[in-house]
């Protein structure tokens, strides 16, 4: 599949560029071929003017939610730029979720933070161009020029007739109007937005408090039958042989079968289907099923291993080297301190609250799914290729996903339940248990750096060395196990050293919030700190003075190697650190404040954490402060504020507890008693605050998740003395004194 | 095995397997969705109904014990969406991906009818294991309070964030 989630890199400056000129992907976007097609089709009145925007006759506007919603607020944001512009009243408009349809939507995905990015201007330009073309309608109506018409809430008005017509009553007429080109129509004022900028709730609450059906499980179609499947916890071991005929006269259970699968951990794995009148008999016959599992090439597969292999990795020269700048061992030589430290970090599963399921159904050679997926259109792909369907044969509904954290960037549910659902011949929802996603997702990988450093007597950073242990094939990385070599600081400083060794890996991997930007932030903020510590300088100042040296490649604005605006991060570092009182306060022993910075997804982030470590090494986190700069527009702050406390706690528990660990091939943690999510009384204050830019808006699901867990275990460095180079906590004894 | 009880106020007999658990009788046999599977394990709080008043996780209550309860479920709550918690939910955008929010409001409401003002620390004490995996606990806890106040004042004009933003002054 695609990797949707990397970070900024050359091809999405490009995408966006050709965006803000309002080119090519517009006319991919909106289809304006339809406002023909549908205006011949649809009942007498409707107007369609794109494939975002609906309005009867008797004034229903609805607007298209063309992303997944996974509960970074998409389906709510999204709709509410096409309302700013098509200038209705927001309680006037009713959303409705978008079908995967690429050709009439263009890219749906909930990944890597682009929601806001790639839709804030097209899906303005569609508001805006079925505004203008109700003006026109209107116009036409009256017999008066376009320019005196105005609009307010849904209504277009001539205000020197004193004439007035609703959009419903406009929308007949309008469909017959010629559409605007998207390029040239014109957008508001930002300070004219009524809906841009407010507080909306999201579109799913009533729902969501009243217990309606409304998630991937809670999908029910007439006929359907219940399915679990079990998989090898060697992840891709084929069956041996299962006793699938005793489990077919099970109470309750229709079929039993093995699905043979192949062991390409992003395809459809080996497994054993049963399909059953309810999920508990599907469940229960489960527990009587007997498996064996053939041999497996990674069984002897563990974390242990893992880390003794890139132990094994740092005696020696990295495999390849994927950056040089200048010459490290001269910079050595003439440093006034020489740093060196290994840090790592564990594997980590996504689990969200809702368990991946999906419902297929295949009939007449076409296959229909309902799937809680954040990549429909990589789904259909998978599903196509192994199931030996034509991908316009597949139609994929778009489910509300309890949580996704880029787990649903994955598909394999969607592949298990089409399968199953073809081969049993009755309509299946496939549900997993807790234990089947906590044991078969696709991880955050481990990560293992030597690191080196040197630092002059001025203070400055003159060298800085990663020996990156990872996991590949030798020519290709494990997904997520990559991390560019162009990751700040390593533009700002002058001799630089960034080498690469692989390792195989048979676990299944993949993209966790802020992928890569989730373990190397921790890694090399950390490190910062300590080369701060051994320059004796302020570990805030040391970050501003860095952000203003000049690398072997100099670090600008769009320069494709370093996509690191300093003078942004620079915004964002001092805003936290007024708002924080950074170096206001002497503390005592065991009570610290510890300070991060991070820019992925386009978004830069400051964070400062303060903790009190007890002598007995009990961390409790007293606040956390953080400073954000998305741009120049905060589009919803209800749903920003949530994606930035959120993503904040969501760090939190990362550093302090969370860790899949594997041994003999297989992932040990299963539910939420060994692999725990924070609670309720584990939650500190968070403070958010935002720095506008004149740059357009940009996404708000990640950014603010990496730089506060170097920002924790910076703080408890200067609670306790001590330095965390590895994580999670849990495995720190903290006491002192 | 047949077994009767009360959901939401309706008598209902149903005919499964002795030890089907509450939680997958009100998903799948009687097509109450709003309770939700999370862990199967008693450690999320997803599924949590009131049985004769008691906040408590479906998972672990097989058919056995049913016969004669009284279960409520977040769909039987309130008829319209007015329950003090419900308001405030909405009022205060408390979801995020919303799946735990069921199970959040059904542990909430057993609180609020046994303490009317509850504290930080009750709040903490009650909802400890209620797990949110998108960690919206400042609304959660934010959310019960302004639910408190709704109780006490039921005909309160409703709020949004902004206008707590604008009275805190918040940037």
């Amino acid at each position: 599949m695609s990797t949707p989630m990397r970070p900024f890199d050359r091809r999405d400056f490009l995408r966006v560029s050709a965006l803000a000129g309002g080119g090519m992907l517009l006319g991919t976007l909106v289809d304006f071929s339809r406002v023909d097609v549908l205006g011949a089709a649809e009942p007498a009145g409707e107007f369609e003017p794109n494939a975002f925007i609906r309005i009867s006759s008797a004034g229903v506007i609805t607007i298209l939610a063309k992303n997944p919603e996974v509960g970074q607020g998409v389906r709510t944001m999204l709709p509410m730029l096409v309302a700013e512009e098509l200038d209705v009243a927001w309680q006037q408009v009713t959303v409705e979720q978008a079908m995967s349809d690429e050709t009439k939507y263009g890219r749906q995905v909930a990944g890597g933070s682009t929601s806001t990015p790639t839709n804030w201007e097209p899906l303005r330009r569609a508001g805006a161009a079925g505004r203008q073309m109700l003006i026109a309608a209107a116009a036409a109506t009256w017999n008066v020029p376009a320019g005196e018409c105005s609009t307010e809430a849904g209504v277009v008005h001539h205000r020197t007739s004193r004439r007035r017509a609703t959009y419903g009553e406009l929308a007949a007429k309008a469909a017959t109007m010629p559409a605007p080109a998207l390029n040239t129509v014109p957008l508001k004022d930002p300070k004219d937005f009524k809906i841009i900028g407010k507080s909306i709730p999201g579109v799913d609450n009533l729902k969501i408090v009243t217990g309606k059906p409304l998630f991937g499980i809670d999908v029910t179609v007439p006929g359907m039958r219940y399915a679990v499947f079990e998989k090898s916890p060697v992840f891709g071991a084929k069956v041996a042989s299962a006793n699938v005929d005793e489990v077919k006269g099970l109470p309750g259970v229709q079929q039993a079968f093995v699905v043979e699968g192949s062991s390409n951990l992003s395809g459809l794995v080996p497994g054993v289907a049963i399909v059953a009148d309810s999920w508990w008999a599907a469940r229960s016959a489960r527990r009587r099923l007997r498996v064996t599992w053939e041999q497996h090439a990674t069984a002897q597969q563990s974390s242990a291993g893992f880390q003794a292999k890139a132990k094994e990795f740092f005696a020696g020269a990295p495999q390849s080297v994927a950056r040089r700048d200048g010459d490290v061992a001269a910079a050595y030589a003439g440093a006034a301190k020489v740093v060196a430290a290994e840090y790592e970090y564990p594997f980590l599963a996504h689990a969200p609250l809702e368990p991946q399921n999906c419902t297929a159904r295949f009939a007449d050679g076409k296959m229909e799914i309902w799937a809680p997926t954040q990549a429909p259109q990589g789904g259909r792909q998978l599903v196509a290729q192994t199931l030996g369907l034509k991908p316009e044969d597949i139609s994929i509904h778009i489910v509300r996903g309890g949580g996704g954290f880029g787990r649903r960037l994955a598909n394999d549910y969607m592949v298990e339940a089409a399968w199953i659902a073809r081969q049993a011949g009755v309509p299946v929802k496939l549900v997993w248990t807790r234990e089947d996603d906590m044991q078969h997702d696709f991880y955050r990988p481990s990560g293992y750096h030597k690191l080196k450093g040197a630092v002059d007597a001025n203070g400055r950073i003159t060298a800085w060395e990663n020996h990156f242990a990872t996991f590949g094939d030798g020519q290709r990385f494990a997904q997520a196990a990559s991390i560019s070599p162009n990751e700040f600081p390593i533009s700002f400083i002058p001799n630089v050293l960034f080498g690469v060794s692989q390792m195989p890996l048979g676990v299944p991997t993949g993209f966790l919030r802020a992928p890569t930007s989730n373990a190397i932030a921790f890694v090399y903020q950390s490190f910062i700190d300590e080369l701060a510590l051994a320059a004796g300088r302020d570990p805030l100042q040391f970050r501003l003075d860095l952000l203003s040296q000049v690398g072997a490649v100099p670090a600008s604005q769009g320069n494709p190697a370093s996509p690191v605006d300093a003078a942004r991060m620079r915004g964002v570092l001092e805003l936290v650190a007024e708002k924080a009182g950074w170096g206001k306060r002497t503390l005592p022993k065991g009570q610290g404040m510890g300070i991060g910075m991070h820019f992925s997804h386009r978004g830069y982030f400051a964070e400062v954490v303060e903790v009190n470590v007890s002598p007995r090494g009990e961390v409790k986190i007293v606040k956390v402060w953080v400073a954000g700069d998305v741009g120049s527009q905060i589009i919803n702050p209800s749903g920003a504020m949530a994606q930035v406390q959120g993503s904040v706690l969501d760090g939190i528990a990362e550093a302090m507890k969370q860790e899949i660990t594997i041994e003999g091939g297989k992932a040990v943690q299963s539910n939420f008693d060994d692999f725990e999510l924070l609670r309720i009384t584990e939650v500190p204050p968070v403070e958010v605050h935002f720095r506008t830019t004149e740059f357009p808006p940009t996404g708000m699901g990640e950014p603010a998740l990496p730089p506060v867990i170097p920002a924790l275990t910076n703080a408890i460095f200067q609670a306790t003395g001590k330095r965390i180079r590895s994580l999670p906590l849990a495995r720190h004894d903290l006491s002192w004194g | 095995m047949k077994v009767t009880f009360s959901v939401n106020g309706t008598n209902r007999t149903v005919d499964v397997p002795a030890d089907m658990p509450l939680l997958w009788i009100l998903r799948d046999t009687l097509d109450l969705k709003g309770t939700k599977y999370g862990c199967g394990e008693s450690l999320c709080g997803a599924c949590t109904v009131h049985i004769n008043g008691a906040a408590t996780r479906a998972c672990q209550v097989p058919a056995s014990a049913l016969n004669g309860r009284k279960v409520v479920t977040i769909e039987g709550l309130s008829a319209d969406a007015s329950h003090p918690l419900q308001r405030a939910w909405q009022e205060l955008d408390v979801p995020q991906c919303g799946y735990c929010q069921a199970g959040q409001i059904m542990q909430a409401a057993e609180l609020l009818a046994n303490n009317p003002k509850p504290t930080d620390e009750d709040i903490d004490a009650a909802m400890y294991g209620n797990l949110c995996r998108c960690a919206t606990y400042h609304r959660i806890r934010e959310g019960i309070h302004r639910a408190a106040q709704i109780a006490a004042n039921p005909r309160a004009a409703s709020r949004t964030r902004d206008d707590d933003a604008a009275a805190q002054g918040a940037s």
